[in-house]
């Protein structure tokens, strides 16, 4: 017993010291900056002064309203899309009903909105297919990208966070009894839907929560999709701090940092306004589930969600081949369908091209995915012997609801004071703090649901702790293991706040080169990196669902499906 | 008498000079400089890797580029360095750099030097006190930043599609009343986007004089007048009515590739030949200037006060300099960048270097490109940028 | 739980716990065992031939469980879930080989070594987990409805099975059961909680 509470006291400290203290630390430097005080720059007195000039940035308002749009409308969006598709069954059954996701869910948000931009925009795939179909040789002088509304950046968003949705709704009903209460449902009259709707949402609401919420923090405050989609003029908050913490003039830290502290509080009120949402729900259940309609007339609704989720992974589908398409691309001009030249040039030199980043990449998705997966194993390990604790592994969730840019750069001030800025290190570290909370979240449903009587029946046998971990868990669990792996790699990949900030610029990835060239001219060599950044997690995705099988390959009740 | 005083003088002057360097080249050897460069170019970027091949070779100091989205965030990181009082060892160890972020590092005391003086090849530069080399938008350099490359401003446009090009800024107006919607700039908030700005601004201003001053509400509001007038004409017509903007002037190239736009610009001469040997344009593609001349101002180098590697970086500055660096550098197969260099301070071998560099359609001579104009005040800019975001933010 | 009792069983006997649902009978088996889950609170003792093992982790005990279930390792071939009982003491690939090919062979199951444990029937599986236990020789073994998961034929083989062999290596075998056909083929105590 002691022995658990140890480990667990070890995986705590390291949580604690290396996760959530620098987060805490990030935010403080940043909150003391938002009220005036920034010793670099000889700012030693509170003051109101940061905010006054946050309010007065043009198209202060115009930011906050098109984050709140933005971030809102595409979660709800998002997730509405989702539940209705789990509702209208569309998912079938089957150890492969899942598998479809990998490559969304794979694909970085930098490198979906470079696709998607290409899709959408006035000169993109969409208005060539309408020019062919009506005759333009211009392309129309419409705003389908970088539209005032933020339109395409909440398409974006729903376009990449439906996938991690769907996998989580998955996920979660894989652990109610979903047929056979739709069945007891049915045989009550209700349409599959609204049975669906009225007696497995309530259960499945409390296992999806605060993935919903990391959605919400996420779409809030997302920076790298909204420069690729979003409106410039003016940005959304996220974006306009950014900009802010990158002008020239120095003072305007202030009002970055006052900027990034709204960001936190504008998630942490959306969060609020979505538990708020849910308990009005709840009493609204109360009183639409004992009125008994059977819904018979939802079908066509759920139906629509079903489409709707169908038409935007094939606009996924498009946006992704149009990387590859562009990146082999020589000229390709409006209103051609199809390249009318092609040419390997942009992948022609990749020492010096894109070599180092995809090293960089490689480097720091392996190391930061290998710690966070074995402190996400330790943690679990230490669950054997000891009650779960709900508080800590809320912890976890932490740096997936705060906003990056709310503790980034003060998390900088703080690495640079301990000498750690600009190194592999500080990357990995910073990396990781995003990665084991999606590791932990990926592997603890697997882990749990391990039958224990096979823990015991090898204690009985003889084997000691550390056989049973070795000998029997974690190879039972290399498949969850593998994907717990894929998903780490996927998030480490599409860093890039982190990785810009910690590495003090000097460690390119394919992420922050892709979205520094999606600045630029060439939309070949962009085709390049976001080729190679949504092949990358892919990889990684197809080795942990292939590895295994090959490893069980005669191992029939371990060659389950998932993802 | 006088004649070996004064040889012996220059010893005194020159020998102290040399040994320096020659500690430089030593203290160098081995050190990797970080140079912090916008990246948002490939060509600019294969560059540096070229120079990185060369020094090492030359002098055995790697070049190690860190892409920049905007050079600011270079500036930034030195900051936060300060913050922590990292005042050695600092990350970034040479910054592309000019104007507004120049000023901003001289003011708050975060460059290293002054140096130029000091680098052997600053010889090929014209120092003069009224030379671009000297004085970058109006601020004096005093050696704390060393010249690399040559930008001039300059439109470009598809001859294929495009016939008559406005002669003037205020010609802009009528041009896109005739062409709705085919003509943008970038967001002022970037560089090349403000530049559109300050060309018209230098073009209408009732006294261009009062440019060269630092800004003030009086002289502002005078000097603006006509240009917010003329904005509001042009605004209506512009791409998507005037009410949003591509966010580079790399954007607005890819837009004029896609033929959503007819009209981009560039601080670069060289850089429309470049793109349409890169496959990025069309081969149709041409760059024209207003005939009175246009905005031009020379691209540096500068050293954070905390670089780790100094030296390394004093010897890259230098390398960049040298004759036959900004000759391969003019090359548009390379790069396509005008030389910084005084030509009257070259040898023959190196002119005739210059000479036999190749040549291309849309490269346009020197001689095209009209009379240089000087950059106004850097507080111009600042003040500029922020005024459009107010008139035009909402 | 349940009111205090002690159990003596004897090496080579067999003693059976009856009683209700949830009167906490495997939870007795988890204590001896030393299983517990955190928030059960034993207390006690446990001996084993006059050894003391209450403080013992499991895996010290020397005390075999087996469910109902027969809970094969499904990553293991049936040969090495064997292995993975076998004693360390016996030492030696060829000589641990050849004890697990024995094993399997008195449990009818000679030539499965490689087997995936997915493709036994019921009544083989159950076989090689009582073997896999045998091999790890524990001086006790705490049987937790074994049996009710086989049909009826099965069943009576299966407990013939079971105790002959802990009677004949002189186990001493704690049973839980529902079935009063157990109890009476036990021919022990019978406890009744």
């Amino acid at each position: 017993m002691s022995r658990g509470r140890a480990l667990r006291g070890l995986v705590l400290g390291v949580v604690g010291l290396g996760l959530i203290a620098p987060i805490a630390l990030g935010l403080g430097q940043s909150l003391q900056a938002a009220f005036g005080i920034l010793p670099a720059l000889d700012l030693r007195v509170w003051s109101l002064e940061p905010w006054r000039m946050l309010l007065a940035q043009p198209g202060f308002g115009s930011s906050l309203q098109l984050s709140l749009l933005t971030g809102l409308g595409s979660t709800l969006i998002a997730l509405v899309l989702a539940l209705g598709f789990c509702a209208a069954g569309s998912f079938g059954r089957g150890p492969g009903r899942l598998r479809w996701l990998a490559p969304f869910l794979a694909v970085p948000h930098a490198a979906m909105a470079v696709g998607l931009a290409f899709v959408l925009a006035p000169s993109g795939w969409i208005a060539r297919g309408l020019a062919l179909a009506f005759g333009w040789n211009r392309p129309p002088d419409i705003a389908s990208v970088h539209d005032a509304w933020g339109l395409a950046l909440m398409l974006g968003l729903v376009v990449k966070e439906l996938p991690f949705l769907l996998l989580v709704i998955a996920s979660g009903l894989a652990q109610l009894p979903v047929a056979r209460q739709i069945a007891a449902g049915r045989a009550l009259g209700y349409g599959p839907g609204v049975a669906w709707i009225k007696l497995i949402l309530p259960q499945l609401w409390p296992l999806i929560r605060l993935p919903v919420w990391v959605v919400l923090a996420y779409g809030l405050s997302v920076v790298d999709m909204a420069i690729i989609l979003g409106p410039s003029n003016p940005p959304s908050l996220a974006v306009a701090v950014v900009r802010l913490f990158s002008q020239p003039d120095l003072a305007m830290i202030l009002p970055a940092s006052a900027g990034a502290m709204l960001q936190a509080a504008l998630v942490v009120v959306c969060i609020a306004a979505l538990w708020g949402a849910e308990a009005a729900l709840r009493l609204l259940g109360r009183w639409w589930v004992p009125r008994g309609g059977r819904g018979m007339s939802w079908a066509p609704g759920l139906r629509l969600a079903s489409g709707a989720v169908w038409a935007l992974m094939a606009l996924a589908s498009l946006a992704l081949v149009s990387l590859l398409l562009w990146s082999l691309a020589w000229r390709w001009s409006f209103p051609l369908i199809w390249p009318e030249s092609w040419s390997a040039a942009a992948w022609a030199s990749p020492s010096a091209t894109w070599g180092a980043a995809l090293y960089n990449t490689v480097i720091l998705a392996a190391a930061s995915t290998a710690v966070s997966l074995a402190l996400a194993v330790l943690w679990l390990e230490a669950e054997a012997d000891l009650p779960r604790a709900p508080w800590a592994e809320a912890l976890i969730y932490l740096p997936l609801l705060m906003p990056q840019i709310g503790f980034l750069y003060g998390l900088n001030v703080w690495f640079l004071r301990a000498g750690l800025s600009g190194g592999y290190l500080a990357v990995i570290w910073a990396q990781a703090l995003l990665v084991f909370p999606y590791v932990m979240i990926t592997l603890s449903e697997p882990w749990r649901s391990v039958d224990p009587r096979l823990l015991r029946v090898a204690a009985a046998l003889g084997a000691g702790r550390w056989r049973r971990l070795l000998g029997l868990r974690l190879p039972i669990l290399l498949r969850p293991i593998l994907t717990a792996a894929a998903i780490g790699v996927a998030v480490s990949v599409a860093q890039y706040l982190p990785t810009l900030f910690m590495g003090a610029g000097r460690i390119a990835t394919l992420t922050t080169e892709a979205v520094t060239l999606a600045s630029g001219a060439d939309r070949r060599v962009v085709g390049v990196y976001a080729s190679l950044q949504a092949a990358l997690p892919f990889a990684a995705y197809a080795a942990a669902a292939l590895l295994p099988m090959w490893w069980h390959r005669n191992r029939r009740d371990l060659r389950g499906g998932g993802v | 008498m006088r004649f070996p005083l004064f040889a012996a003088l220059s010893l005194l002057l020159a020998t102290p000079a040399m040994a320096d360097w020659s500690q430089t080249l030593a203290e160098a050897k081995g050190q990797t400089v970080y140079f912090n460069a916008w990246g948002g170019d490939a060509r600019t970027n294969a560059f540096i890797a070229w120079v990185s091949t060369q020094t090492e070779a030359q002098f055995g100091v790697k070049v190690e580029q860190v892409k920049l989205t905007d050079t600011a965030e270079a500036v930034t990181r030195v900051v936060a360095e300060k913050a922590a009082g990292q005042d050695q060892g600092g990350s970034v160890d040479m910054i592309w750099i000019n104007g507004p972020n120049f000023l901003a590092m001289k003011e708050q005391g975060l460059l290293h030097g002054p140096f130029v003086a000091s680098l052997p090849n600053a010889q090929y530069l014209d120092l003069g006190p009224a030379s671009a080399a000297t004085v970058d938008f109006t601020v004096p350099v005093d050696g704390m930043e060393s010249p690399w490359r040559l930008a001039k401003f300059v439109f470009s446009y598809d001859s294929a599609k495009v016939s008559e090009t406005p002669e003037t800024m205020a010609g802009f107006v009528d041009w896109a009343a005739a062409h709705k919607g085919r003509m943008t700039h970038p967001d002022p908030s970037n560089f090349i986007g403000a530049t559109f700005l300050k060309q018209t601004l230098i073009e209408l201003a009732p006294d261009p004089a009062a440019l060269q001053q630092p800004v003030t509400d009086a002289a502002f509001a005078a000097a603006t007048a006509p240009l917010w007038a003329w904005y509001d004409a042009l605004r209506p017509n512009l791409w998507q009515a005037g009410a949003s903007f591509p966010a580079s002037a790399e954007v607005q190239d890819q837009m004029l590739n896609d033929g959503e736009v007819d009209i981009s610009m560039s601080f670069d001469p060289a850089s429309t030949a470049a793109a349409i040997k890169a496959g990025s344009l069309p081969d149709t593609a041409r760059v024209f200037v207003p005939k009175a001349g246009s905005i031009g101002n020379i691209s540096f180098v500068a050293i954070p006060y905390n670089a780790a590697h100094q030296a390394g970086a004093e010897v890259v500055a230098n390398f960049l300099l040298d004759p036959a660096t900004q000759a391969h550098m003019q090359n548009i197969e390379v790069l396509g960048s005008f030389a910084v260099l005084d030509a009257g301070k070259l040898d023959a071998a190196a002119q005739a270097e210059f000479a036999a560099l190749p040549t291309a359609p849309a490269l346009p001579a020197l001689a095209d490109l009209g009379p240089v104009l000087l950059e106004p005040h850097a507080s111009w800019m600042t003040r500029l940028v922020a005024e459009w975001a107010q008139r035009y933010t909402k | 739980m349940f009111a205090p009792i002690t159990l003596r069983v004897a090496a080579g006997g067999v003693a059976v716990v009856m009683g209700p649902s949830g009167v906490g009978k495997s939870t007795l088996l988890d204590g001896i065992g030393g299983h517990l889950a955190h928030g059960f609170l034993a207390q006690g003792r446990v001996l084993i031939a006059d050894r003391d093992v209450t403080a013992l982790p499991a895996e010290t005990r020397r005390i075999g469980v087996m469910f109902q279930d027969a809970l094969l390792f499904p990553h293991l071939s049936v040969g090495d879930n064997l292995a993975f009982g076998l004693t360390p003491t016996l030492r030696g690939r060829s000589q641990r080989r050849a004890a697990v090919e024995a094993a399997l062979a008195q449990a009818g199951l000679a030539g499965m070594y490689l087997r995936d444990p997915a493709t036994l029937s019921g009544g083989q599986r159950a076989r090689a987990a009582l073997m896999r236990t045998l091999l790890a020789e524990p001086q006790a073994l705490l049987l937790d409805e074994p049996f009710s998961k086989l049909d009826a034929s099965l069943r009576a083989e299966m407990r013939q099975f079971v105790f002959d062999h802990a009677r004949a290596r002189g186990i001493a075998v704690l049973m839980v059961t529902h079935d009063p056909e157990d109890a009476t083929a036990a021919g022990g105590i019978v406890v009744e909680l």
